[in-house]
């Protein structure tokens, strides 16, 4: 959403939010000013800001989300170990409390900032712009920013990133996306995690989850794989791989476009 | 959790058309919000009192309207009523489909009275 250019008022629901003039004025004195603002235009300016930063980089930016415990922190072991003489990456840490993850993350030998949120129950663009700032753009082709773990708060905040992964472990249940609908339509693709699993587990059908994801009107694509024991990472890899190129592709075209002077920041 | 910060970015907002129109006091604000939005209208109730005080909205009204979830079909057309975790076309059933409300979160209007 945006509250600039409108795009969140649709032909759907414009005869809905149209009431009136910009201003009109009520019987008893009182001003009634139609605003008509997204309520988190601020951070989706900021949102925004950041993204032009990463695209002047040539940066992919994915937002990592899950529940906690569903294997974050595992998958970008297990990433990072598998690309890290083919790509340059770092990593942004969302966490209430302690540097674990950023440690776990600087042991594969990249760079990670750790963001503890206290109780905040998500990460906000204004807290990744302060990590960004800690981090060399110039010297990266993949950030990954790994939210905090929550299926509800972290859905509604944009980061400025390209691309939400969502991470839906086995050992959770197949119908997460029927639970958490706002989340899971924000998907770009649903990896389903700790897909070893699979074999001991009588309850979670990767067809199932799949199907709930399709009743979210959501066509991402679904992959299973197990950071543990490295299965099913070549289809992940891969993705990573076609959305890298898709980003400098769109970054060549954006340094041949005309120059637009006062863009970007 | 997240309702106390919306309340919080939702207050920024207020103060700022308070500001712009010269107004001491705001009686009214009004929200429109879809189901899809991710944030829970009553929990943005409970939030609202404790994220005002000290505010120009210290003692405003939050009316909060909730939209109609809606679905076009990208298949037959069919324009139809949806469920948050139910986006499939009430005519067809084919689930591509394009949402087309039901995710809004607005600032609709704010109410003002200038000295």
């Amino acid at each position: 959403m945006c509250d600039t250019c409108g795009c969140n008022i649709t032909p759907g629901n414009k005869h809905l939010i149209e009431a009136g003039g910009k201003l009109s004025h009520s019987h008893d004195g009182k001003t009634a000013v139609e605003v008509l603002h997204g309520l988190l235009s601020e951070n989706d300016q900021q949102a925004a800001h950041n993204r032009d930063h990463l695209d002047q980089h040539g940066v992919l930016a994915i937002n990592l989300m899950s529940s906690p415990g569903a294997g974050k922190t595992a998958l970008l072991e297990a990433t990072i170990a598998a690309l890290k003489d083919e790509l340059r990456i770092a990593v942004i840490e969302g966490d209430l409390e302690t540097e674990n993850d950023a440690e776990r993350i600087r042991a594969q030998g990249v760079p990670a900032i750790q963001i503890t949120t206290g109780s905040a129950c998500h990460l906000d663009a204004h807290m990744v712009h302060d990590a960004l700032h800690h981090l060399d753009l110039a010297q990266l082709d993949l950030l990954f920013i790994e939210n905090v773990g929550n299926l509800v708060c972290p859905a509604s905040f944009d980061l400025g990133h390209h691309r939400n992964v969502v991470l839906l472990s086995t050992t959770e249940g197949d119908d997460k996306p029927a639970k958490y609908p706002v989340m899971f339509r924000a998907a770009d693709l649903l990896l389903l995690t700790k897909s070893d699993l699979l074999a001991v587990l009588d309850d979670f059908a990767p067809a199932k989850a799949e199907h709930h994801l399709r009743q979210l009107a959501n066509a991402a694509p679904v992959l299973q794989l197990s950071a543990r024991k490295g299965q099913g990472l070549d289809a992940w890899l891969a993705w990573l791989r076609t959305e890298i190129a898709a980003r400098r592709e769109a970054r060549q075209k954006f340094r041949a476009a005309p120059k637009l002077s006062g863009v970007l920041k | 959790m997240h309702e106390l910060s919306v309340c919080q970015a939702l207050l920024a907002q207020v103060e700022q058309v308070a500001r712009d129109n010269q107004a001491q006091h705001v009686d009214k604000i009004v929200l429109r919000i879809g189901p899809l939005a991710g944030v829970e209208p009553r929990l943005l109730q409970d939030a609202f009192p404790i994220a005002r005080v000290g505010t120009v909205a210290a003692d405003a009204e939050l009316v909060i309207e909730t939209l109609p979830l809606t679905v076009r079909c990208q298949g037959c057309g069919a324009e139809t009523a949806a469920q948050p975790n139910r986006l499939i076309c009430g005519a067809c059933g084919d689930w591509h489909t394009q949402l087309i409300s039901g995710d809004e979160l607005l600032l609709a209007s704010v109410e003002l009275t200038k000295a």
